[in-house]
């Protein structure tokens, strides 16, 4: 029942997939976008990633449309027609997508009792077991990622400040001009 | 300062007063009670980032940045990176290895809650910091407003102004 519960929500992201690709009204394809992290979150939820889920649904269904609709705000909200599709280029997505399904190919099955995160030192059965005694927190994942693998957390928030320093010196580091006459409202209503 | 700007919005702008608190105590709720279920300083600091943002789009960038300045934002930034590597730091005066938490209180499983609570923290704050300065940084780079700010000569910004010419 989860496999195909999981299986028809998947295929739900291929059509929305499709969909975004298909508009040109660009409104449509930023909600269509939340639709496909919301389903993308609920696929997870099926898969007992409650954690994955949550960051899904609040990043890609809620932070990255609200961005989308504010850049949004700045252009239009139709896509200028394409030129003709470029053979080549389609040649090399096709191979990209191709190789990387075929890299997919080795990995272990989807809740695989063989693989290595089971198997190897036995990692996940001595977090499951050892994990209330030494940090505490009863949701493990918080134990992982904040205490077992606090370093990388501490590298994954570096990575976001240095991203927010990168997005502000390409767009938001320009000064405000003092003399400006229209205001948000005015010119909303204009 | 009229109260509802936008008078083709009303409902958004209503709807949108009512949500936003909620949306932000949510935000705190995921951040302080990650420990115990999904959630954390990353999920918080995205939800209350989106809280104010929604802010934003609804009455403007103008009013949303009088309730968080940029400067604000810009800070929560650095300070969220700071308060994590200083939990690392702190934990290394204390004669520990970085990040070992167990020393930051008498009992290992206090100093662990301790330290992960201050952890989670600093990312919730880098990552507000940083969604609201995204959108900001999105905002300003076609909109840029909030004249009594800026304490900057008039020519910084004259070759952009193309389009509102003096």
């Amino acid at each position: 029942m989860e496999t195909f519960i999981v299986g028809v929500l998947l295929s739900f992201l291929v059509i929305i997939a499709i969909g975004i690709i298909v508009l040109r009204d660009l409104l449509a394809a930023v909600i269509l976008l939340g639709v496909y992290s919301l389903i993308a979150a609920g696929a997870f939820v099926v898969m007992d990633a409650v954690d994955v889920a949550f960051t899904e649904a609040a990043v890609g269904a809620g932070i990255s449309t609200i961005l989308y609709l504010g850049a949004l705000r700045f252009t239009t909200d139709r896509q200028k027609p394409r030129g003709h599709d470029s053979l080549p280029a389609l040649l090399f997505v096709v191979l990209t997508g191709a190789l990387l399904i075929y890299g997919t190919l080795d990995m272990p099955h989807y809740g695989s009792a063989t693989s290595p995160a089971q198997t190897h030192e036995q990692v996940a059965v001595r977090f499951l077991e050892v994990s209330g005694d030494e940090v505490g927190p009863p949701n493990i994942v918080t134990s992982v990622l904040a205490s077992y693998r606090g370093y990388d957390t501490l590298g994954e928030t570096v990575v976001v400040f240095a991203a927010g320093i990168a997005v502000m010196s390409l767009l938001g580091l320009r000064r405000r001009r003092p003399q400006q006459d229209i205001s948000d409202d005015e010119r909303a209503e204009s | 300062m009229r109260r509802y700007p936008r008078q083709s919005h009303r409902v958004l702008q209503v709807m949108t007063r009512l949500l936003v608190p909620f949306m932000i105590l949510f935000g705190l709720y995921v951040q302080f009670h990650g420990d115990y279920g999904p959630g954390g300083g990353f999920q918080a600091g995205v939800i209350i980032a989106a809280g104010l943002i929604l802010y934003g789009l609804v009455f403007g960038i103008q009013r949303a940045r009088s309730v968080c300045p940029p400067s604000w934002a810009r800070v929560m930034m650095s300070l969220g990176v700071l308060i994590y590597a200083g939990t690392g730091a702190v934990t290394m005066l204390l004669g520990a290895h970085l990040l070992d938490y167990d020393v930051l209180a008498h009992d290992p499983l206090h100093g662990q809650h301790w330290g992960i609570f201050a952890v989670e923290l600093g990312v919730g704050v880098t990552v507000t910091g940083v969604m609201i300065s995204l959108f900001y940084g999105f905002s300003s780079a076609r909109n840029s407003i909030d004249r009594k700010n800026s304490g900057l000569p008039s020519d910084v910004e004259a070759s952009s102004t193309v389009e509102h010419p003096q």
